[in-house]
């Protein structure tokens, strides 16, 4: 009987896996791989743009804290589930918008909203260090835990509070005498979450003109 | 029992029973010149290997269920333990992932595959230290990985977070047991191959390939843009594929025709079926990706590959649960049985979900949901879990020769993790669907649809403490079965095994 015979059977085994392997590994490669950075002949304006070094150390602490567990960096297309009507984005994600990636953290779970244009939707650093020491101070009823853990709590100094030290009042503010100010760690992540934008009009995924609504 | 007797089976029957059902204590049957060995030799070969690749395993399990129970409050109650950054829910998360899949599952995987390919090869393993060695190497591997991913060096691809530092620890430990079972299989003794040493052959190739291609081109030299994304889940859907689920189904073919006594429903079935499996599975992936920033022809191939999957797995369920037919009642005597056909239904159930959601109008519900968490619990351990737990229970008597020492603690495992799982899957696949569409509903706010989620991932902790219970059960009944091997063989008392085609005393 044929399935009793040993080389058949490898051959069988290995070329099956082949040719996923050349279909979803190789070809992609060869298809994605190389994609550039467009610039844009009427503004001149390049997307997207290289990230400065601050952001990208960021990048590793995103990485390193496990945030993709909980928030996604994709935008869907318009009619495809409410990611546009969320204000999650002004055009849905492309290939392209990941090419300075050193880890692509797509996601793959919405516990958390997504953070593709973060840094548009929400400019202000100060907010994303309040939000990051709790939560709760931003955005009650989150079950985003609470990374103190990126911030000193220290006592003030003769010479008055520190300029970034955290505007925290009521039940989150820090003891009499002390403040809370953020640790390098959190400066470069706020930089990397300041930096996320992906709505530079690009030829395969054009940014509609009438989105101002 | 009929199949118990020494003379020669037809040629038909011989491709639809494993190949050492009917062997007895007499290790004499010569084909082509190579002497079949007698199961008790062969069991005895296996002892120390298998035995640590369970124990280790089971370790693993109960690390990774602790895991698993703090990750799940944390979920509701985020202040929980929250002053320790190594444990946050992020680092515990995939600590618990990496324990339960690479920890308990591989390594249970391989206990049992290298078992059951020394069975139906009629063959003692060969080298049974170097095995041995294997698994140690395997366990440094994990421990390092598992360290790492808590100390916040976790690489953030899924199923795959280990660190490189630690990965090629692990890689070189699969490739040597990859090697080591092909050896076996060349060795063999019995020249007709059974339908579960096709899958585990496949397994035991497949594996090193996916887990050497994405080390290569995730962690080492690691591929540019959205390539990651394709690289990623080629690989993560593809360990569930032909990892798992060939180890799974071997496992399924096995048992259920050893312990009932009799041959598969159909061999065509089984061979369209595995080769159906092969052809469609690996294709699957991208389903992960819908809606994604990737091509849509990359997509479009996974769900119709996704869609093929229901020839391999209507096919394996008419013959699974085609040869079960009449019997089981029989469940109720072999726990075996009981936690094998468990994971055999509940197969068909996951194949059957993870085709719907590969569909695009169903997955612009169900991704990025709980959904997807449900799903992942309902195949990885509804199904396989279950299967290895069945396998396990009729292995480790066998390799002791000590029969299980309590009958209740059996019961407790089982009705602990069934409940337990069906308490998981089907709240947890029912809040993610309506997860999924107050998401798509741009009126309901984020925050209320977090809210919405609260009682469900409370009443999934209430789950995982019932799959608590049960593994520590099983962990206790095993730990006392391991007493008994410093105490004198006596014929047991108790027969929880009857009914089972093979005495523990045919080898002697």
């Amino acid at each position: 009987m044929t399935m009793s015979y040993g080389p058949l059977l490898f051959l069988g085994i290995l070329l099956t896996l082949a040719s996923s392997w050349v279909g979803l590994v190789l070809m992609p490669h060869r298809q994605l791989g190389s994609l550039t950075q467009h610039t844009d002949t009427n503004t001149a304006a390049i997307f997207p743009a290289a990230r400065a070094g601050e952001a990208q150390q960021g990048a590793e602490h995103y990485r390193s804290l496990g945030c993709v567990y909980c928030h996604t960096q994709q935008v869907r297309p318009e009619g495809y589930g409410s990611d546009l009507e969320r204000g999650w984005g002004r055009r849905r994600t492309v290939s392209r918008d990941y090419i300075h990636d050193r880890t692509v953290m797509l996601g793959t779970m919405r516990t958390g909203p997504d953070l593709t244009n973060i840094g548009e939707r929400q400019s202000d650093a100060a907010w994303h260090y309040r939000h990051l020491y709790n939560p709760q101070i931003t955005s009650p009823g989150s079950i985003m835990p609470p990374h103190a853990f990126l911030f000193e709590t220290r006592a003030i100094g003769p010479s008055g509070r520190s300029t970034n030290a955290l505007v925290l009042e009521g039940a989150f503010a820090p003891p009499a005498g002390t403040e809370v100010v953020p640790t390098r760690r959190a400066e470069q992540l706020v930089a990397y979450l300041r930096s996320l934008k992906s709505s530079g009009d690009l030829p395969e995924a054009p940014v509609k003109k009438e989105e101002a609504k | 029992m009929s199949h118990q007797s020494q003379t020669p089976r037809s040629q038909t029957l011989r491709a639809l029973l494993p190949g050492d059902v009917g062997a007895g204590s007499g290790g004499d049957v010569q084909t082509g010149g190579v002497q079949k060995a007698a199961l008790a030799e062969i069991d005895a070969s296996c002892r120390v290997p298998v035995l640590f690749f369970f124990l280790s395993g089971l370790g693993w399990l109960i690390a990774g269920s602790l895991l698993a129970i703090v990750a799940s409050i944390k979920l509701h109650s985020p202040g929980f333990l929250g002053a320790w950054e190594w444990l946050g829910f992020a680092n515990v998360r995939t600590a618990h992932l990496n324990t339960v899949i690479y920890g308990f599952a591989s390594q249970v995987s391989v206990g049992v595959s290298l078992w059951l390919m020394c069975r139906l090869c009629r063959i003692p393993l060969p080298a049974p230290g170097l095995v041995t060695v294997a698994n140690l190497f395997y366990n440094l591997g994990v421990t390092v990985g598992v360290v790492g991913i808590l100390r916040g060096d976790s690489t953030a691809i899924e199923w795959l977070e280990m660190p490189r530092y630690a990965t090629p620890i692990l890689f070189v430990s699969y490739a040597l047991i990859a090697v080591w079972t092909i050896v076996t299989f060349r060795l063999r003794a019995e020249r007709h191959l059974y339908v579960s040493q096709w899958y585990l052959l496949a397994a035991v190739l497949w594996f090193p390939w996916l887990y050497g291609t994405a080390q290569v081109m995730l962690l080492l030299e690691p591929v540019r843009g959205v390539v990651q994304a394709a690289v990623n889940w080629w690989f993560a859907h593809n360990v569930l594929g032909l990892w798992f689920t060939p180890i799974g189904l071997a496992s399924i073919y096995y048992f259920i025709p050893k312990v009932i006594g009799r041959p598969i429903h159909s061999y065509y079935l089984s061979v369209l079926g595995f080769w159906s499996l092969a052809l469609f599975y690996n294709w699957n992936g991208m389903h992960h990706l819908v809606g994604g920033p990737l091509p849509a022809w990359m997509i479009t191939i996974s769900i119709v590959a996704s869609v093929m999957m229901l020839i391999p797995v209507i096919t394996v369920a008419i013959n699974h649960h085609f040869t079960m037919l009449g019997h089981f009642g029989k469940m109720r005597q072999s726990p075996t049985l009981r936690f094998i056909v468990f994971g055999a239904v509940s197969y068909t159930l996951a194949s059957l979900q993870g085709v719907a959601s590969a569909l695009r109008s169903v997955s612009e519900v169900t991704h990025f949901t709980h959904h997807t968490i449900a799903h992942a619990h309902l195949g990885m351990y509804a199904f396989f879990t279950m299967v290895m737990f069945g396998a396990m229970y009729y292995i480790l008597p066998r390799i002791t020769q000590r029969e299980w020492p309590s009958n209740g603690l059996i019961s407790l495992h089982f009705w602990g993790v069934a409940l337990g799982i069906v308490l998981y899957v089907v709240p947890m696949s029912l809040m993610g669907f309506l997860q999924g569409t107050k998401l798509n509903d741009p009126t309901i706010r984020f925050l209320d649809v977090v809210q919405f989620t609260l009682p469900w991932l409370k009443l999934r902790t209430v789950a995982g403490l019932l799959l608590v219970v049960g593994h520590v059960a099983f962990v206790g009944n095993v730990a006392w079965l391991l007493v008994r091997m410093f105490e004198p063989y006596r014929k047991p008392v108790v027969r929880i095994l009857t009914g089972e085609a093979e005495t523990l005393a045919a080898g002697k």
